[in-house]
């Protein structure tokens, strides 16, 4: 932890009161960012059955920021990702310690559907149902019954038009969604995560299988959805992570070994580590 | 080969020496010997199909279409209808579905979805042993055991609340097709639960975090995105089970009762197409009698070869899907 | 928790759960199945059983001597004929065959053969050989078990060849090995045990046959003199003393079905065994 994430017992109570108001005026330039935080990881450790993934790692994410999370592969940034909507769970052997707390509340004690309903997530691999585009962004709305049937082509319209992708597929919203572009299905995964309207949503490596096009629109919109939720995104390329990062945390061997606000991370790292990989000297 | 033996003699040897240095290096020997192995599958698997048409001659040409739809079966007066058997036939094997497909895609997902590695690995060899349960020794059970719970519990059970229905009309013999649909579906657990289990388990992993990661249950999950992405596959199952049904011989020659005509109540006693083949086949004199039985043969094939192709194209579809994906 | 949530966990949990049950109530049949034949036959399996030939109808006692051994020379004559054939075309269409219009046909067709009922199979072996021998005959009944092991057996053996690893193959090429040699003294070699375990699991699945032996070898009471006589089996000695009135009689049935069944799944079991150890040690 650098001095600069001193601020992290600021009280919880503050959380639930709105959050985009404390950050919508222009104090996002002050030298120091001190939105409270949305989501917050405490000496988490993960075990896949004898193998363990990550060592206390503590880490906090404010609201309506872009926390980028780098490293060189298999450091166990997606691990940790992964922990923070449990989904890692599903898989056997899995065994997490520490704690994590979203608005306060202990993540790990939380009713599971409920915490993931509230903490979205894209994935690596453009991953839409073999279903039509609106039954994918209907998908979640649907299972968690938010909303009647009749709001649905509305919610679907709204959450299509926020990932930018509304008026490629307006005319085309019954066909298969396996029909689109690898570009267009994982900007429908990010509809179909926003259509739930998430409270944080969590991207795992959302562009490392689409072109340079393909990945600019994506990290266009993340920046245009801030305002609207806290976003972490794991990504190995780090021009990404200095272009959409407000923060930046670097992991290496299931350490987080900095973290700090993207500029400093990536101007001026206090860790050789982090130096080393900034300027390509490994990894 | 002899072009190349007609080269080498430039090099300094003998087309002579040049065919036994061949035959010692054996290639083409063995090339050869494994062709013609493989020519015999195929001849006699036409054989099969053309000994099954010319055999039934007599009684194609004696009955025409009318053999598929007339319901007389005598064999005194050389008249035969084959539709009691075909009746009976696919009654018994869509009752059989209808019982074993719910039970059988419910425990092939509780073997992908739910049940660990080694745990669910042991009990799909469970399961597959069951298919090698000859099926004279079902017969044999069912004769001794659901025969006689079928008539005394079962069978007035069932009437009790249901007894209006014609389909459950008139009294319960213990043999007959609802007794033989409930043998077979046993008979076809393993087929539905070890390749809809295939199935499952090649739906990518993203599949499922995607929907758990909406908030869905794991039941919402699997129900709603991981069973329709492997339909094809299930299907195909269900196909596969279908044509074993359809052939399946002695456990239901032992209870189906035996009885050429049709009922409207699953309680009656009926007869299947394998069934009248397997008791009738050795007594059958003259010319259209037993043409008439290998004609029988011809549409259990037919059927069986349909289902079974269908089966074959769906199971190749949905796991070409599932590996190119994953 | 709001009223709609319970309901999901509930409809969860009891989903779940009834996918358990089923998964319970498919596996639990094969105990039943064994249970009730170990219950009811293993009284009767005793040395008689394997050594006496049937008696008459009203007498006790006897044995199905003549029915074990008659099942053993029809099973050894099936896979006498059916083995080879499958092994050679599993051979052609693994190393020869490739993705041609004539191994695809081959492939077509093995599918088709293994599909088809097995009363079918009994009517044409009956139709190409009891009719033009003009009786019944140890020969017909292995010749229609035959063909439902062929197409076992040609596509166990297709798919273990076919995963014998490429570098084995040109190890042994590159040697200047031809490449029958390679074939016979590498890669079947290496993929034995799963051949192996094909062929036991498609001659313990034709010995449990009965529907293609019902007018092909038919049945003896007695010792069959050669394999041109009708001859006894297991199970269609099951069938004829199971539809059969007499007592004693079902008593046999269940010992032969216990007897049966045992030797069938010993074979399956034993099957598996080989696989496993098989493949952990062709990675290792």
């Amino acid at each position: 932890m650098t001095p600069a994430r001193a601020h992290s017992a600021m009280p919880q109570t503050a959380m639930n009161t709105s959050p985009s108001e404390f950050n919508h005026p222009a104090q996002a330039s002050a030298q120091v960012q001190t939105p409270p935080a949305k989501m917050r990881a405490s000496n988490v450790s993960f075990h896949y059955g004898t193998f363990r993934a990550l060592y206390d790692v503590t880490l906090e994410f404010p609201a309506n920021k872009v926390t980028a999370l780098i490293g060189p592969s298999g450091c166990g940034k997606s691990t940790f990702l992964r922990s923070l909507n449990r989904i890692n769970e599903t898989i056997r052997g899995a065994r997490i310690e520490g704690e994590i707390t979203l608005d306060g509340e202990d993540v790990l004690k939380m009713d599971v559907t409920g915490l993931r309903r509230r903490v979205g997530m894209v994935f690596q691999r453009p991953n839409p149902f073999p279903k039509s585009i609106f039954e994918n962004v209907a998908y979640g709305v649907r299972v968690n019954g938010l909303a009647s049937r009749s709001e649905l082509p509305d919610i679907v319209e709204k959450s299509l038009r926020r990932a930018a992708l509304w008026d490629e597929v307006r005319d085309k919203l019954h066909e298969s969604a396996h029909a689109l572009s690898g570009g267009q299905q994982q900007r429908l995964c990010i509809a179909r995560g926003l259509a739930v309207e998430p409270e944080v949503l969590l991207l795992d490596e959302p562009c490392s299988a689409l072109d340079p096009i393909a990945t600019a629109k994506i990290e266009d919109l993340l920046v245009a959805i801030k305002d609207q939720c806290t976003i972490v995104i794991v990504t190995h390329n780090m021009q990404q992570a200095a272009r959409v990062a407000d923060n930046t945390g670097f992991f290496l061997l299931g350490r987080l070994i900095e973290h700090d606000r993207t500029d400093v991370i990536f101007k001026n790292p206090s860790k050789k580590e982090t130096e080393d990989y900034i300027t390509g000297r490994f990894g | 080969m002899s072009s190349s033996a007609a080269v080498q003699p430039q090099m300094g040897k003998s087309p002579v020496s040049e065919i036994s240095r061949r035959l010692r290096g054996g290639d083409e020997v063995a090339w050869l010997i494994t062709l013609l192995f493989s020519i015999s599958v195929l001849l006699v698997t036409a054989l099969l199909v053309w000994e099954l048409w010319v055999g039934s001659e007599p009684s194609r040409a004696k009955s025409g279409f009318s053999f598929l739809t007339s319901k007389l079966w005598n064999p005194v007066t050389d008249e035969f209808g084959a539709y009691p058997f075909i009746y009976g036939t696919i009654v018994t094997s869509v009752l059989a579905l209808a019982i074993a497909v719910p039970t059988g895609v419910g425990a092939a997902i509780y073997l992908s979805e739910l049940a660990t590695g080694k745990w669910s690995d042991s009990l799909t060899f469970l399961v597959e042993l069951l298919a090698a349960v000859p099926s004279v020794i079902f017969g044999l059970l069912a004769m001794f055991t659901l025969v006689p719970m079928m008539r005394e519990t079962i069978g007035p059970a069932i009437k009790s609340v249901f007894g209006s229905l014609p389909l459950f009309s008139g009294p319960v013999y213990g043999v007959g097709y609802f007794t033989a649909g409930l043998v077979m579906a046993i008979m076809i657990f393993p087929y539905i639960i070890s390749v809809s289990r295939e199935a499952l388990m090649s739906v990518p992993r993203e599949q499922r975090e995607a929907a758990l990661a909406l908030g869905a249950t794991k039941w919402e999950s699997t129900w709603q995105i991981v069973v329709p992405y492997a339909r094809l596959g299930i299907i195909g199952s269900v196909f596969l089970a279908f044509a074993r049904a359809l052939g399946e011989t002695m456990a239901v020659t032992m209870v189906i009762g035996n009885d050429p005509s049709v009922h409207a109540s699953l309680f009656a006693p009926g007869y299947t197409i394998a069934a009248v083949i397997a008791n009738e086949f050795t007594e059958a004199t003259g010319k259209v009698y037993p043409a008439a039985l290998v004609e029988l043969g011809l549409v259990l094939f037919v059927l069986t070869f349909i289902l079974n192709g269908l089966a074959r194209l769906l199971i190749l579809i949905t796991t070409q899907k599932g590996s190119a994906r994953a | 928790m709001t009223a709609r949530n319970i309901y999901r966990k509930t409809l969860n949990n009891v989903m779940l759960s009834v996918t358990a049950l089923c998964a319970l109530v498919t596996v639990s049949t094969l105990f039943v199945v064994l249970a009730y034949l170990v219950y009811n036959g293993a009284s009767s399996v005793n040395l008689d059983f394997f050594l006496k030939l049937p008696r008459a109808t009203g007498e006790t006692g006897g044995g199905m001597a003549n029915a074990i051994l008659g099942s053993a020379e029809i099973v050894g004559f099936a896979t006498l004929i059916g083995v080879p054939i499958g092994f050679f075309t599993g051979v052609y269409l693994s190393e020869w065959g490739g993705q041609g219009v004539f191994s695809f046909i081959v492939r077509y067709m093995c599918d088709l053969l293994n599909g088809v009922p097995s009363i079918v199979i009994g009517i044409f072996a009956w139709t190409v050989i009891v009719r033009p021998m003009h009786h019944f005959s140890a020969l017909a009944g292995g010749f229609a078990l035959s063909l439902i092991l062929i197409p076992i057996t040609a596509k166990s053996t297709e798919q273990f060849l076919a995963e014998v690893p490429r570098a084995l193959r040109e190890g042994s090429l590159a040697l200047g090995a031809t490449k029958w040699r390679t074939i016979a003294s590498v890669v079947v070699p290496a993929a034995r045990k799963g051949i192996m375990t094909g062929i036991i699991l498609g001659v313990a699945r034709i010995s449990g046959e009965s529907a293609p032996l019902l007018f092909t070898s038919l049945n003896n009471e007695y010792w069959s003199s050669g394999l041109s006589e009708p001859t006894a089996s297991l199970p269609y000695m099951i069938y004829t003393r199971a539809i059969s009135p007499y007592d004693d009689w079902h008593r046999q049935t269940w010992a032969a079905g216990l007897v049966l069944l045992g030797l069938v799944l010993v074979a399956n079991i034993a099957a598996r065994l080989i696989l496993t150890r098989g493949s952990s040690s062709a990675r290792g």
